[in-house]
């Protein structure tokens, strides 16, 4: 069954294919009726505002329709249900299932007992193959994936979609910069696998020191309740700050990047220049999870 | 009978197999043998116990030199080592607190051995040392 868990289980020629697909689609090169009478489940047990709409919209640009719960609260896992039954049912119901769940691993343990395919929206501090996708779709629309210099800055230990990019960037021989708080370092367990694996990664605690040798800067956010006070969080969020000022001299093809939603690591006034993609890479959503979506039902 | 257990450990050994001091076995211990192999070594000896695949599994983990003899009238039946499974499911417990395995799902563990260490198939996680504090 073609459930997608992890970028891990992607091969490189996947994403190619993937993203090839989305690109497709892009440019209107698609059946709107792909999957008339196909029923989309989301089940979402964590908030999330463009993840499940662009999978709604996603869904409803190739014919289908979409079921699905937004919260703990509104589901029978208040009951005290299992994730296990709730996906027995729920695959009962619909053609594929777009699963969120605060636990690590909820989406591969969800494709044990699912008759459908499931796609990981996010589990935890871990996965999130779909945004993965349109990061990388986003990269390549400004330049070839292969040897990009990418920095990775913010919360690197919790934030799911900075540990799914590093490594799909593997797969393109990217050379990774990572800058992040004390404490909030890239797992070491990822960047030993990925070192072995031949990734050169190297930290950093000043990004302008090298912002100019980026080819992609992806910024995550820095979450509050990481620190022990607000002093503490303004301190460190003002030190890992994106301003025009920064990126000044950077290279021309240098594109910035933001899974979103932003607090204050991007300064708005960064919107209006030409590096700023983190708009676009949202909008790229859609696409790319049409793309996904084909790939599963049909 | 379960020798060449590493030293010091043949207590853990006794506690991964179910036996403490409420059941009706009779057992032997030595611990700190000499051993010419090992240096020193633990033995444990149970009398009318052969043990279950999920148990030598276990104890490879924290004695992957042991020994098993099943020992009838006065001599051995059978002998053999102990080997760590490519796969361990519920044997040890994923030290993430995270992981959806540690939840009421119906799932045992599941992790995956490697050179570096035990690799939980549901979160990533991976146990690179002390792994006896994690077997269920």
């Amino acid at each position: 069954m073609n459930h997608i868990i992890s970028i891990r289980d992607l091969e490189r020629t996947d994403i190619d294919c993937l993203l090839d697909k989305a690109a497709l689609i892009q440019a209107n090169c698609y059946d709107e009726n792909s999957l008339k009478g196909k029923i989309l489940a989301l089940l979402f047990f964590e908030p999330s505002t463009r993840t499940r709409m662009s999978f709604d919209a996603a869904m409803a640009r190739l014919g289908g329709t979409s079921i699905g719960v937004d919260s703990v609260e509104a589901s029978s896992v208040a009951k005290g249900e299992t994730l296990a039954d709730t996906i027995r049912v729920v695959s009962g119901y619909a053609d594929a299932i777009v699963l969120r769940h605060p636990k690590e691993g909820a989406a591969r343990l969800a494709s044990e007992f699912s008759s459908v395919p499931i796609i990981n929206a996010g589990d935890g501090a871990g996965q999130h193959p779909s945004q993965t996708l349109l990061d990388l779709y986003t990269i390549r629309q400004s330049m070839p994936l292969e040897g990009i210099k990418v920095g990775l800055l913010g919360d690197l230990r919790y934030g799911r979609t900075a540990h799914s990019l590093a490594y799909a960037l593997s797969l393109y021989h990217a050379t990774l910069y990572t800058l992040s708080p004390k404490g909030l370092e890239l797992p070491c367990a990822i960047t030993e696998e990925l070192t072995e694996g031949g990734t050169e990664i190297f930290e950093h605690d000043d990004v302008s020191t090298i912002i100019r040798d980026l080819d992609v800067l992806y910024v995550t956010r820095i979450q509050r309740e990481r620190f022990p006070d607000s002093a503490s969080y303004f301190r460190v969020a003002s030190s890992y700050r994106i301003t025009p000022e920064l990126l000044s001299g950077v290279k021309e093809r240098l594109i910035v990047l933001h899974p979103l939603p932003r607090l204050d690591e991007i300064d708005p006034r960064v919107d209006l220049l030409p590096h700023a993609r983190y708009f676009e890479q949202s909008r790229n959503g859609i696409p790319v999870r049409m793309a996904m979506l084909q790939k599963v039902i049909s | 009978m379960i020798d060449h257990i590493t030293g010091g450990e043949a207590l853990n050994v006794l506690k991964i197999i179910g036996i403490t001091g409420f059941t009706t076995e009779s057992i032997s211990v030595a611990t700190n043998v000499k051993s010419s192999k090992m240096g020193r070594k633990d033995i444990v000896k149970i009398e009318n116990r052969e043990l279950r695949k999920e148990e030598v599994d276990r104890i490879a983990l924290i004695a992957p030199h042991a020994t098993i003899s099943i020992i009838r009238n006065f001599e051995v039946y059978e002998k053999k080592g102990v080997e760590i499974p490519h796969y361990l499911i519920g044997v040890v417990r994923c030290p993430n607190p995270g992981c959806i395995s540690n939840t009421n799902e119906p799932v045992p563990s599941q992790f995956e051995v490697s050179h570096k260490g035990l690799h939980c198939l549901y979160c990533d996680w991976m146990i690179t040392n002390d792994i006896k504090n994690y077997i269920l």
